[in-house]
């Protein structure tokens, strides 16, 4: 049954392996696009693991997490697992999370989210103050907002390869 | 036989077990990573597989800056040129008479059997980007170990001290700049001679602290490296002393300074060759090992006791 083009209800086909690769390469990529001048950006790579995680919890789950976050250590010049930790924690969450989080409306989804995109920056601030580094300012906790408010947004854009035509046949309306 | 679900349940292992087996992999890697500092041959080996695509990040801004240096207009050169050709000559005097004084300095340190001073040389690199980190100021530049660039060389620029390569990799090398909170330099004040050590804030300002609050330091001192480390070679500018607090119920006083450096900015920098190690006499090189040897004994003290 389709109901209608945005609805969480929407029959969707099933999600392709290559492009939740694809996907998580593209927004490596966008992290390391060289922005440290704005602190404040959303961590492009959490957001989409934290989406695969809620919606495919059985096709990405804490190992690739911790893959992912130990490239973006090793790009980073950060410590090594200070990513790859905040990562694991996060896909947990979201995998263990999803059945509830995906019940609701998108914009209600984007709040329970929120808790999840909030815990990378806390795990990373509390891992390298207790090896001994300073507060980093607060415009370090903006980019979970961003996250957040873009959470509608990415879910259409990474479930477009999954829409179905809606095609209405007039002869047999179900 | 006991009972086995059927594959259609088959999950892997439950969810709480990998997560403890993850955090405490990524746990384990911290702590090594903080405390003992061995991993620096896993990520040279993990940087092959994220380096291509951090170059692929690079391109944009790359090619930002080549279509911006392609639209410059001839006017706008030939005004640098004018200006620069104005500048080599007004240098020349200066430039000639060094040459000649350094010369004369070799000789006359001859003479007196003191030890040449090393000449300065090095390999230009160009600042790629600053490390994202926002716990650490350090920037990546384009030569690695391709090039044989090995940790612990100072870096400059045309101004002064940028900082000191602490991490290399095959391609590229991270240099942690002197306003990081864990870089310290050896410093001396040009005006006075007073020695001291400099220390980055990771505000983008340096500290010189251990100086008595009634030390002769001034607004405006400029303050060169001393050389007594071993790494830097002496006589680099580093910083100019900007702010003085002195309060007599301390007994420092707390003096800022400015890099005078183009620390935070993107443009060349040159990495100087290592010093060569000092060889100590040998009765000085023989003693630290019984120096250290003795706190093992006391330890091994505390332990009975």
């Amino acid at each position: 049954m389709q109901t209608s083009y945005y609805s969480p209800a929407r029959i969707l086909l099933p999600v392709r392996p290559w492009f939740i690769g694809f996907s998580l390469l593209v927004t490596l990529l966008l992290n390391f696009l060289p922005a440290s001048p704005w602190p404040g950006l959303p961590d492009w790579l959490a957001l989409v693991l934290v989406f695969w995680s809620v919606r495919e919890p059985r096709r990405v789950g804490m190992g690739l997490a911790f893959l992912c976050g130990v490239a973006m250590d090793v790009a980073d010049a950060s410590l090594l697992g200070q990513h790859a930790l905040a990562y694991v924690l996060v896909a947990y969450g979201g995998s263990s999370l999803s059945r509830r989080i995906l019940w609701f409306p998108l914009g209600q989804q984007a709040l329970q989210v929120f808790p999840l995109l909030m815990l990378v920056p806390l795990v990373q601030v509390a891992v390298r103050i207790m090896a001994g580094a300073d507060f980093p300012g607060f415009t370090y906790f903006f980019g979970p907002f961003l996250s957040t408010l873009l959470w509608p947004v990415l879910t259409f854009l990474l479930l477009l390869p999954q829409h179905q035509p809606v095609d209405r046949d007039a002869n047999r309306p179900l | 036989m006991e009972h086995q679900p059927p594959p259609f349940f088959k999950r892997g292992p439950a969810p709480v077990a990998l997560l403890s087996f993850y955090v405490a992999l990524s746990v384990a890697l911290l702590v090594v990573d903080a405390r003992l500092q061995t991993l620096e041959v896993v990520r040279q080996a993990l940087s092959l597989f994220t380096h291509p695509v951090q170059q692929l990040a690079q391109l944009p801004l790359q090619s930002l800056a080549n279509a911006g240096d392609y639209f410059v207009s001839v006017a706008r050169l030939r005004d640098e040129n004018a200006q620069l050709k104005q500048a080599r000559l007004d240098n020349v005097t200066t430039l000639l008479r060094t040459q000649q004084l350094e010369v004369e300095n070799e000789r006359l340190r001859k003479l007196l059997g003191v030890k040449e001073r090393k000449q300065a040389s090095g390999q230009l690199a160009q600042i790629l980007y600053a490390a994202r980190d926002p716990y650490s100021r350090r920037i990546v530049i384009d030569k690695g170990q391709q090039d044989k660039v090995a940790a612990g060389q100072p870096v400059i620029d045309d101004v002064g001290v940028v900082g000191q390569v602490t991490r290399v990799f095959p391609f590229v090398s991270e240099v942690t700049l002197i306003t990081d909170k864990e870089q310290a330099v050896p410093v001396q004040i040009v005006r006075t001679g007073l020695r001291s050590v400099v220390f980055g804030l990771g505000t983008g300002q340096l500290e010189l602290r251990f100086l008595p609050a009634n030390a002769d330091v001034q607004n405006g001192d400029v303050l060169v490296t001393s050389g007594l480390d071993g790494i830097f070679l002496p006589g680099f500018p580093v910083a100019r002393v900007v702010h003085i607090e002195r309060d007599t119920s301390y007994s420092f006083a707390r003096i800022f300074c400015m890099p005078l450096a183009g620390v935070e900015n993107f443009s060349e920098v040159m990495i100087l060759d290592p010093r060569p190690a000092v060889a100590l006499p040998p009765q000085l090189a023989n003693e630290p090992v019984g120096r250290e040897a003795k706190p093992q004994v006391r330890k091994k003290r505390m332990k009975k006791e």
